[in-house]
């Protein structure tokens, strides 16, 4: 099962709306509560990185029997040094992302922690992609 | 406790949530951080001061969906209708966040860590 959603930058009001449909999607499939709460944190965080960093983006999802592929894949800045991002504290966020309860430098590595699989890759002035796979 | 007894204890409103008022809640977490939310394993009630829509997701997305509002903050429209639509709870009380979770914390609510 394929789906795919639009992120907007500095849309904060409907960050959050792709990974509530992945979520009732995944209910739907009856995949186990705790993968369900993994995949959807996972994919929110990164959602929120590319509301607040990037200039808008693209949330791709592939459902498969045993394992969901996310990918969310800004059009933005870029992270120049992905090592440093991925460390937990490090934030570039704006105040008004602070405002919203975010830029904690938090999401990255959470993501890390919620998934199988990531891989972040980015080209300074471009972009950012961030995929993950969570195994069912 | 049950959410009734938090909101008497809170001097709280209701804003969502009257049908599930007998519901016992037994472990607390207060934040304004949401990405601090997003790292919980479980599924305590919140107390938060953080106000907006993105309180609202952020709990659906941490499966977390009863929520104490402190410091008499304005619950909107928007955030009600997405807690309707997730059958939370929303209760808005205009104690600080100290003295919310310093009552909760005497009448037995239990800490996560």
């Amino acid at each position: 099962m394929h789906q795919e959603y639009t992120v907007i930058e500095g849309d904060f009001v409907n960050a959050g709306k792709a990974s509530s449909s992945v979520k009732k999607t995944l209910k739907q499939l009856n995949v186990e509560p705790a993968i369900v709460k993994r995949v959807v944190v996972a994919l929110y965080e990164a959602e929120v990185n590319a509301i607040a960093h990037a200039y808008g983006g693209k949330v791709l999802v592939d459902i498969d029997s045993d394992k969901i592929k996310m990918v969310v894949a800004d059009k933005g800045p870029g992270i120049p040094d992905i090592a440093l991002a991925m460390q937990e504290g490090y934030s570039t966020a704006r105040p008004e992302v602070r405002d919203m309860g975010f830029g904690a430098g938090m999401g990255l590595p959470n993501m890390q922690k919620n998934v199988d699989k990531l891989n972040v890759t980015s080209e300074v002035g471009v972009g950012t992609t961030v995929e993950m796979e969570v195994n069912f | 406790m049950t959410i009734r007894e938090i909101a008497k204890l809170l001097d709280a409103s209701v804003c969502i949530g009257e049908n599930r008022l007998d519901e016992e809640v037994e472990y607390g977490f207060a934040s304004d951080l949401m990405s601090d939310v997003l790292t919980l394993k479980d599924t305590p009630m919140l107390i938060t001061g953080l106000c907006n829509v993105q309180t609202i997701r952020t709990c659906d997305m941490a499966t977390l969906d009863i929520i104490v509002i402190v410091r008499n903050k304005k619950v909107t429209e928007d955030m009600i209708e997405l807690a309707e639509d997730n059958d939370m709870v929303i209760l808005s009380c205009s104690y600080s966040m100290f003295k919310a979770c310093g009552l909760l914390y005497e009448a037995g609510i239990k800490p996560l860590y």
